[in-house]
């Protein structure tokens, strides 16, 4: 390492390879001292300024702010607050355009100026070298310091780090053409950067700081080595004039012959870069006490009649710095935020200016002529001698463009810096870098997508689990309880009248196929009267719900083909099956109520009987189970007018006779439809039923809950069993 | 005729060793890979929703690993398939029900509860194959936007239809470059 | 209002495709003006039937394929190709000769591949082949230097000869070809391939009139004319200067070694150099960007290869000159020798 830095010292520069020597056109606007434009009528803070995550907002429309005033406060890592650029109040918060490629709108805060540009109470520290580390980067952190050179890095996180740093790089290469900004700031206040960068050398110890300044500036190198002098620790640096030497990678390679690993930052090789603009802010932020609200923006390009550099408040919209700089517009409009080799255009006048803008661009059409048509990639290489990266821009570009993104990937597409080398020397006008972003984006949301695929399938395992774990919890129960009702049973009456009941409910079964009358006969024969009585009241109320249903499902149907063939008798008919079937209904509501209570009594055996065909029971409610049925009852009864209405729909001639036939008549294909679809309602019914008989012997079981709260609904809940219970009887028939 | 006979002799002992040497081979050297349906699982979206009629991504893995179809999956579209056919080494097929109509990228969505009218009936928290619902029954319910998988299996159990499926918003963050906002012509 | 949305970077070099064709072309020049000095106007004939009728066939095949037929025309890839053919080929060979080439290249080696920038074979090399595998009189009937053809062959005769097989005056070329003493002149590769395979010396085969002082008689002004031509191309950043030192680097060796090794058995390392195609093989053809390898020691291993392919099919094989042949198999090689020769990329340690 101390050889290294001798090597530095000696004044040795490396090279990196490729790199571009795009036309400068600095002159347009490097002449003139950096001056201030008026102050616009609204401004709009952008509350995203910087690579990270948003700060949490401090204001409200209606709040008066005051110049430099926190308009947001940082709570987590990787953010960064914003401030008011000057005094006025909120007048909306609200999602505008922001300076970024996508044109996209984010939140941002609209202030209107009062003109007073009153400032808060600044808190300037004379002699930070009292301040602890910590208190200077939380000092940095609030002013909301962001590397000025495009990135809007963070500044205070690349302070944060705890590797030891050897070389401080700042960057004033400015290698972009059109830009001069730094080069200005360089020129007139070059005491201040250098106090700046002491603040920098104060929290990281590096062991040298290179200034590097592209020898294009010679200037700028003047002025900056007469504010050097004395400081033994400094070093100014020309470098040859070559883009992209100011790309943070590329001038590490130069001045310390060091790359910075794949994936790795500066820090990783003890190297940190920080821009002269930020150095400047930094100053401003600890010396001064002022946070970061205006920065240096060079306005240039033919369109405009005064170019120059201008302080500009954060949140002004691109319009007015125009109207104030003597643009025209260029037919069609061509705006550039940044340089013209890595800038973006803008898709409309109304973006403001945050921390990223250095360069607004108006150029003629003659200067940044519109791009030509894509031609065929002829292999040429000229991208590869250009590519400052080593990479092969042209396998990089057949796979892109192919959207094979495992070998773009494998041809290192991540380390693509998109500097525009490649895209500027291409004979063949690809637009390399576009292609480039675009795999590189869709990389990127291919890995998040894995991501959240493999989190989804976690949960998605997890569940099923779960649900395991339950089911068999309460089969676990089930049986435990079952086996106490047993013992409790063994002990009162004996296990004959077991057997016996066992007998009662099988014949009831039986006979309800058969006759509701025999069962009677059945009943008398059993020993305890409760259980017969019960099966009997069960087999009443099953019949009476079949019919319902029957009735239901002509009504159904009535409906459906009294709609389709518009027969008037079928209306009648329609009317009539609905008196029907309300009046079974009823029936059958009655019956089911005497069933529950049957069924109440009989708890134990309902129990066990139904024990064995439990589903995948899971709730713990059972009057969101009742509603739910109920709910699946009447989409149930919509669905199947629906269902029968496209039956119909097929056999229209023969429908009006159709819907009046018992199913049993009707030919194959309908009858089977409706079976089928009888089935499927019937076991799904059914398995709400059985939940719900569980449920209500769970609750028996316990009997916490006050019996009147139920009574209500009861009766509905009693019908939906029934009912169910009758399809799933209705279902052996049709089998 | 003998010489027919020796070559055909020759040939077969040809075959022999080398068949030997071939299994030798293949159990000497196997390759230990990721089961089969490991990859095709890894492969699939996970949104478990079931439009493969497979209960789940993994089922549906299996069944592809037994033979069947790759182009019942249409929340991985186009991208999935390809993967899926470059996997199982069977050609590329459109997307089932999208035979006619141009392939186009599916977009994603995600489900959003319209709380208001939530009734927290839970019927879409047992329908969510993530357990990416959450609520009590008789509260409100609601989404966690990040875990959900757009597989719209909440929507249908929804007695009051309060939930819809939106596409995600587009932020800066996620924004992907588009070429067509570029207007660029291939000569 | 309408803005103006493009991807950065959004300034761009003004070198087009055709631009970097055309200068390609322009380049060749000086070496065609040599040619057509020693070896007649048969040259400027052929250039032009072949260019001709290579524009024709990529017009055609750019209509069948419904692209823009003037815009893709005008990035003078099809000229170039026409060009490149027209220089090789034997000054007085019959015109459906060039014309055929010229189809071959264009339709089969370009267009069938995909057009312009898909061609796995550098075109104007793969007509040049086709040609001489399927004509071979046709294509080795080089006509020796004019100052040791007896008959003045006007430009008449040149048409005449091309068109028709015979000059004004009835002569056919293989008559042309045959000296005062009865003695059919070849090229200087020609005569050296024939020689050696005959159980002669280099030293009593240099003495043959086609030579002097050990070198070709205009094959040398030819290949110096090319090599300028070259240089240029250089100059202007038009050619990588990776690929012609290479070749000619490693041709120059292996024909150095061949030769110290058994004088009399084998050409000076010189010959070599300075005769048949060697120079403007080295910057005109190896150079073509469509079908060379693009990574920076891809391309030092490519031309390394053909220098090695030529010197042996020169001094084995049995086809005097080699260039087309070595630069069609070097082309098979190069999807490989890209592939293994990615650079390092900036921040990996391994490749």
């Amino acid at each position: 390492m101390e050889s290294l830095i001798e090597k530095i010292k000696s004044g040795y520069l490396w090279d990196f390879p490729g790199g571009v020597h795009p036309p400068e056109r600095k002159e347009l606007s490097n002449y003139q001292t950096i001056s201030h434009l008026a102050l616009p009528e609204k401004l709009y803070v952008t509350v995203k300024q910087h690579i990270g995550q948003a700060a949490h907002l401090l204001v409200k429309v209606g709040d008066k702010v005051k110049a430099g005033q926190a308009l947001s406060q940082v709570q987590g890592p990787m953010e960064l607050p914003v401030h008011a650029p000057s005094s006025g109040e909120v007048v909306e918060i609200k999602s505008h355009p922001i300076a970024h490629a996508s044109g996209l709108e984010t939140e941002t805060i609209v202030i209107q100026t009062d003109g007073l540009d009153n400032w808060i109470d600044k808190q300037p520290v004379a002699n930070y070298l009292e301040l602890s580390k910590v208190e200077i980067v939380d000092k940095l952190k609030a002013a909301g310091i962001a590397g000025l050179g495009g990135a809007a890095f963070p500044t205070y996180v690349k302070h944060n780090n705890s590797q030891p740093v050897d070389v401080l790089i700042i960057n004033g290469v400015e290698c972009e053409p059109y830009i001069t900004a730094d080069d200005r700031l360089m020129q007139e206040y070059a005491a201040e950067i250098i106090c700046g960068i002491e603040i920098f050398t104060h929290l990281l110890k590096p062991k040298m700081v290179v200034i590097a300044i592209e020898n294009n500036k010679p200037a700028a190198i003047a002025a900056m080595e007469q504010a050097c002098e004395g400081k033994t620790q400094f070093i100014v640096r020309a470098i040859p004039t070559k883009y992209p030497a100011g790309g943070e990678k590329q001038l590490i390679q130069v001045i310390t012959g060091k790359e910075v690993p794949s994936g790795g930052i500066p820090s990783d090789i003890g190297v940190v870069t920080q821009n002269v603009g930020t150095a400047y802010a930094a100053y401003k932020a600890i010396v001064h006490g002022e946070p970061l609200i205006e920065r240096v923006v060079t306005v240039t390009g033919e369109q405009v009649s005064q170019p120059g550099n201008y302080w500009i408040k954060l949140g002004t919209p691109v319009e007015f710095i125009l109207a104030q700089t003597g643009y025209q517009a260029a037919k069609p409009e061509h705006l550039i935020m940044g340089g013209p080799m890595m800038g973006f255009n803008i898709p409309n006048k109304q973006v403001p200016v945050s921390k990223i803008t250095n360069c607004i661009l108006a150029p003629s059409n003659q200067e940044l002529p519109l791009p030509e048509d894509e031609q065929n990639c002829i292999r040429c290489g000229y991208c590869v001698d250009a590519c400052p990266a080593n990479l092969l821009p042209q396998q990089l570009y057949w796979h892109t463009k192919a959207k094979e993104h495992d070998k773009a990937q494998e041809y290192k597409l991540a380390d693509c810096i998109e500097c525009g080398a490649c895209a500027y020397v291409c004979p063949s006008e690809i637009p390399l870098v576009q292609y480039y972003r675009i795999a590189k984006a869709e990389i990127k949301a291919e890995r998040i997508e894995h991501e959240k695929a493999e989190k989804a399938k976690e949960r998605f395992n997890a569940r099923n689990e779960r649900l395991e774990k339950e089911k068999q919890a309460r089969l676990d129960k089930h049986k435990q309880a079952a086996e106490a009702r047993k013992a409790a049973m063994e002990k009162d009456q004996g296990a004959k009248d077991k057997v016996a009941e066992a007998l009662a409910r099988v014949q009831a079964k039986k006979q309800q196929a058969a006759s509701g009358d025999n069962s009677k006969a059945d009943n008398s024969k059993s020993d305890t009267k409760s259980a017969a009585q019960a099966a009997i009241e069960r087999a009443k109320a099953r019949k009476a719900a079949q019919e319902a249903e029957k009735a239901q499902a002509t009504n159904a149907e009535q409906t459906a083909s009294a709609e389709q063939a518009e027969a008037p008798p079928a209306a009648e008919n329609d009317a009539k099956a609905k008196a029907k079937a309300a009046i079974e209904r009823a029936k059958a509501r009655k019956a089911a109520k005497a069933a529950e209570k049957a069924q109440t009594a009989d708890t134990e055996q309902t129990a066990s009987a139904e024990q064995s065909e439990a589903a995948i029971p899971a709730e713990n409610d059972a009057k969101a189970k009742a509603k739910a049925a109920i709910e699946r009852a009447k989409a149930r009864k919509a669905a199947q007018a629906a269902e029968k209405a496209q039956a119909t729909d097929t056999e229209q001639t023969a429908s009006a006779e159709q819907a009046e036939a018992v199913p049993a008549a009707e030919n194959d294909a309908k009858a089977k439809a409706k079976a089928a679809i009888e089935r499927a309602k019937a076991r799904k019914a059914a398995q709400a039923a059985e939940k719900l008989a569980q449920e209500s012997t769970e609750q028996t079981e316990t009997s916490s809950q006050p019996a009147n709260e139920q009574s209500d609904k009861d009766a509905r809940i009693k019908a939906a069993i029934a009912k169910a219970k009758a399809k799933r009887k209705q279902l052996g028939e049709d089998q | 005729m003998s010489i027919l006979i020796y070559a055909l002799i020759a040939i077969g002992v040809l075959a022999v060793i080398f068949g030997a040497l071939l299994g030798y081979a293949q159990i000497r050297f196997k390759v230990e890979s990721d089961p089969l349906v490991e990859q095709i699982d890894e492969v699939l979206p996970q949104t478990q929703c079931g439009q493969c009629g497979y209960p789940g991504c993994r089922p549906y893995a299996e069944a592809i690993a037994n033979g069947d179809d790759i182009n019942k999956c249409p929340p991985g579209g186009d991208a999935t398939i390809k993967k899926l056919a470059d996997m199982m080494g069977v050609e590329v097929k459109p997307l089932v029900g999208s035979e006619d109509n141009t392939q186009q990228e599916p977009i994603k969505k995600v489900a959003y509860i319209r709380e208001d009218e939530c009734i927290g009936c839970t019927k879409c928290i047992q329908a969510c194959p993530v357990d990416a619902i959450v609520g009590a029954a008789k509260h409100m319910h609601t989404v966690i936007i990040d875990e959900c998988t757009g597989c719209d299996l909440c929507v249908e159990p929804c007695p009051v239809d309060c939930i819809d499926m939106l596409p995600i918003e587009t932020k800066p963050e996620t924004w992907r470059w588009q070429m067509n906002s570029i207007p660029v012509k291939n000569l | 209002m309408s803005f103006r949305v493009a991807s950065s970077p959004h300034n761009h070099v003004k070198n087009k495709t055709s631009r970097v064709m055309m200068l390609v072309a322009l380049a060749c020049v000086p070496g065609i003006l040599t040619q057509v000095w020693y070896f007649g106007y048969g040259s400027l004939i052929q250039i032009l039937l072949a260019v001709t009728t290579a524009i024709a066939a990529e017009a055609l095949c750019l209509q069948q394929r419904n692209y823009p037929v003037v815009k893709r025309l005008k990035d003078n890839s099809a000229l170039l190709t026409g060009l490149l053919l027209g220089i090789s080929l034997p000054p007085l060979a019959p015109w459906w000769i060039a014309v055929i080439g010229s189809l071959f290249a264009i339709v089969i080696a370009k267009q069938v591949y995909g057009g312009l920038g898909q061609n796995i074979f550098n075109p104007a090399m793969a007509g040049y082949v086709v040609l001489l595998v399927s004509f071979p009189l046709s294509m080795t009937l080089w006509l020796p230097p004019l100052t040791l053809v007896e008959y003045d062959i006007s430009f008449v005769d040149t048409l005449m000869l091309i068109f028709t097989g015979y000059s004004e005056t009835g002569y056919s070329l293989a008559q042309l070809r045959v000296d005062l003493d009865g003695f059919t002149m070849a090229t200087p590769l020609d005569t050296i391939k024939t020689g050696l395979s005959n159980q002669q010396t280099f030293s009593e085969l240099s003495q043959i009139k086609v030579f002097s002082e050990q070198l070709g008689i205009g094959w040398t002004a030819v290949n110096v004319a090319y090599l300028c031509g070259g240089l240029i191309l250089i100059f202007l950043k038009v050619i990588n200067w990776r690929i012609p030192v290479a070749f000619l680097t490693s041709l120059f060796i292996f024909s150095w070694v061949c030769h110290v090794a058994s004088p009399d058995g084998a050409a000076t390392a010189s010959l070599h150099l300075l005769s048949g195609a060697t120079m403007f093989g080295a910057f005109f053809i190896l150079t073509d960007p469509v079908s060379a390898s693009t990574t920076p020691r891809g391309k030092i291993i490519f031309a390394v290869l053909v220098g090695l392919l030529v010197f042996f099919i020169r001094q084995y094989g049995g086809y005097p000159d080699a260039i087309a042949f070595a630069v069609l198999l070097a082309n098979m090689c190069v999807p490989l020798i890209d592939y293994y020769t990615k650079p390092r990329v900036y921040g990996h340690t391994t490749r």
